[in-house]
């Protein structure tokens, strides 16, 4: 009996569950395809966005450590001791005054669309930068954060350039030049390489796409160019090179270089502007150009040299870095290992003998670390890029073209040359305009009895180290 | 009663202490110094560039002591700071005509 009602039961029951299930379906299937698709569309949106600000926030905040305390640790314990505070000054000054800057018309002169070598002034002031994304150069993130991670570049340029007019440029005269500066070589120059429309840009639509992944010409070709007309111009420190003007503390130069190291994953991997494989592959290729540089440059110290010095360690480190720059989100591990192997032996030539055959005074060797470095970088990144690495270009199909020279596309070298050349031309040409600016206003050099005396105390009344009181 | 001023290595500088320990000498004056004599000092490159580094760091050591202790302290001295090499040091014995002591303001002669 009880087995006959279970039968009944089930008999009822299975039909109706499958039609239970069978409406569930139906109504489920409908609502898919409409409002809970785009729901969960956007929370994936979301959730790849919010990955993607957490990493850009992370690399912005990294880069802003290279300028301080990385380059003005770097730069510092390359100065003699009299000197020290203000070559750290100089490079926290700009920390503030590039920001300012940026917020006023800076952020708006490189990416808001102009013409084809300055932006135009639809940002200034940061208007219509918040929390969307811009479309044009990273649509994941906000706007804001793409700001914030840029101003970071435009600090560090300028900074770099301290270290050729080290212990002998005004801090008056520093602010003046810089402010012309950033507004007049790194704007065109960063709207040119990185804006939608510039004459360089290889991603939106420029006449010579020049690759520059994370800033080779933009950054350092610039600095490093400007540096060495900054040290022509101002001269010799007095003394120089007759008296001896050794590093104060290598120490301090050593954990300067190692901040940077550390800083440049945030410069170059973040200059993917996602958490992506992308990034990955830079941060890998910018790793192993450091190794190799620093390998190269002590190789080619002990050969000729007879012995390896931490300083040369650290000078080659940061030359492979500077190298890897360009090319860090364009080629694979192996070729950046050659990319900073020959930057470190490059660089290592440049700081060693072509500086002292010339008798120019780059105090700290900008010019040989940067503008040497990001020049063979930027040529080298014209021959290992790969569209393996980086399809950057590609047909009306959304095939990926060949995009350097072992990639089948040798004409991209000629590009790169145009790039190198502009921002040579620029550097070069608006540095000496500047500088004569600025010596009218201010004036730009120190005095011979500030120099003896030290900048330190005359151009800030205090001392780096009060150690014995 | 005799000044006594060594120059010595620095590596040298407790060894002399505890030397002039075992002549009894109760106080000392230890001063850090750089300078040159026979020893030319070392070559150091930056970069590329070479500097001379001809001014060595020396540590100066000034005890007053009577003057029938001056040749045994004096011999403790150099049996303490010598390796044979050249940048040994020198020892000086100038004669101190007076000697105060701060505290009481009484003149003592050790």
């Amino acid at each position: 009996m009880r087995i006959a009602v279970a039968i009944v039961a089930l008999w009822l029951l299975v039909p109706a569950a499958a039609v239970r299930a069978q409406s569930a379906n139906g109504g489920l299937g409908a609502a898919v395809t409409q409002a809970d698709l785009a729901k969960l569309d956007q929370r994936v949106t979301a959730a790849q966005s919010a990955a993607d600000n957490a990493w850009m926030l992370v690399s912005a905040a990294l880069v802003l450590m290279m300028t301080g305390p990385g380059l003005a640790l770097f730069y510092g314990g390359l100065v003699r001791q009299k000197n020290t505070l203000a070559i750290m000054m100089q490079c926290f000054a700009l920390m503030a005054l590039v920001t300012v800057l940026w917020g006023l018309v800076g952020y708006s002169l490189c990416f808001a669309e102009g013409t084809p070598v300055i932006g135009g002034f639809s940002h200034v002031l940061l208007r219509g930068v918040g929390a969307d994304p811009n479309a044009d150069y990273a649509g994941t993130i906000p706007q804001q954060t793409f700001m914030i991670y840029q101003l970071m570049f435009a600090i560090i340029t300028p900074a770099l350039i301290t270290g050729a007019t080290a212990e002998r440029m005004k801090f008056s005269g520093t602010v003046v030049f810089m402010t012309l500066w950033s507004l007049c070589v790194y704007a065109p120059l960063a709207h040119m390489v990185w804006g939608k429309g510039g004459l360089l840009n290889a991603a939106l639509g420029g006449r010579f796409p020049t690759l520059d992944f994370a800033g080779g010409t933009v950054v350092h070709i610039t600095s490093g160019v400007s540096a060495l007309v900054c040290a022509l111009y101002l001269g010799k420190r007095t003394g120089y090179p007759k008296e001896p003007m050794p590093p104060h503390s290598l120490v301090l130069s050593f954990i300067g270089a190692c901040l940077l190291w550390v800083g440049w994953f945030g410069f170059n991997a973040g200059s993917a502007l996602a958490s992506n494989g992308l990034a990955t592959s830079a941060f890998v290729a910018t790793h192993f150009a450091a190794a190799t540089a620093t390998i190269g440059w002590l190789a080619a110290e002990w050969t000729t040299r007879g012995r390896p010095s931490a300083l040369g360690a650290i000078s080659g480190a940061v030359a492979g870095l500077v190298a890897i720059t360009p090319a860090s989100g364009f080629v694979g591990p192996m070729p950046a290992m050659l990319i900073g192997l020959a930057a470190g032996v490059g660089c290592f030539l440049m700081v060693i003998f072509v500086k002292g055959l010339f008798g120019y005074d780059d105090a700290l060797d900008a010019f040989g670390v940067h503008g040497a470095g990001g020049t063979i970088g930027a040529l080298l990144t014209g021959v290992f890029a790969t569209r393996a690495v980086n399809p950057i270009f590609k047909d009306p199909q959304g095939q990926a073209l060949p995009v350097g020279l072992i990639d089948g596309h040798p004409f991209q070298i000629v590009y790169q040359l145009v790039g190198i050349a502009m921002a040579w031309a620029f550097a070069l040409v608006g540095t000496v305009a500047l500088l004569k600016i600025t010596d009218f206003l201010v004036g730009v050099r120190a005095s011979e009895d500030q120099e003896i005396e030290g900048l330190d105390l005359t151009e800030h009344g205090e001392e780096a180290y009060n150690l014995e009181m | 009663m005799k000044l006594i001023k060594a120059i010595v290595r620095p590596n040298k500088v407790d060894d002399v202490k505890e030397a002039l320990g075992r002549v009894s000498l109760p106080g000392m004056t230890v001063t850090e110094v750089r300078g040159h004599g026979k020893q030319k000092g070392h070559t150091a490159i930056y970069r590329g560039k070479e500097y001379d580094v001809s001014l060595l760091p020396k540590m100066q050591i000034e005890v007053v002591v009577p003057d029938n202790v001056v040749d045994d302290a004096v011999a403790a001295i150099i049996q303490a700071a010598r390796t044979g090499e050249i940048g040994d040091g020198r020892v000086f014995v100038i004669p101190v005509e007076q000697s105060y002591r701060i505290r009481t303001g009484e003149r003592s002669d050790l």
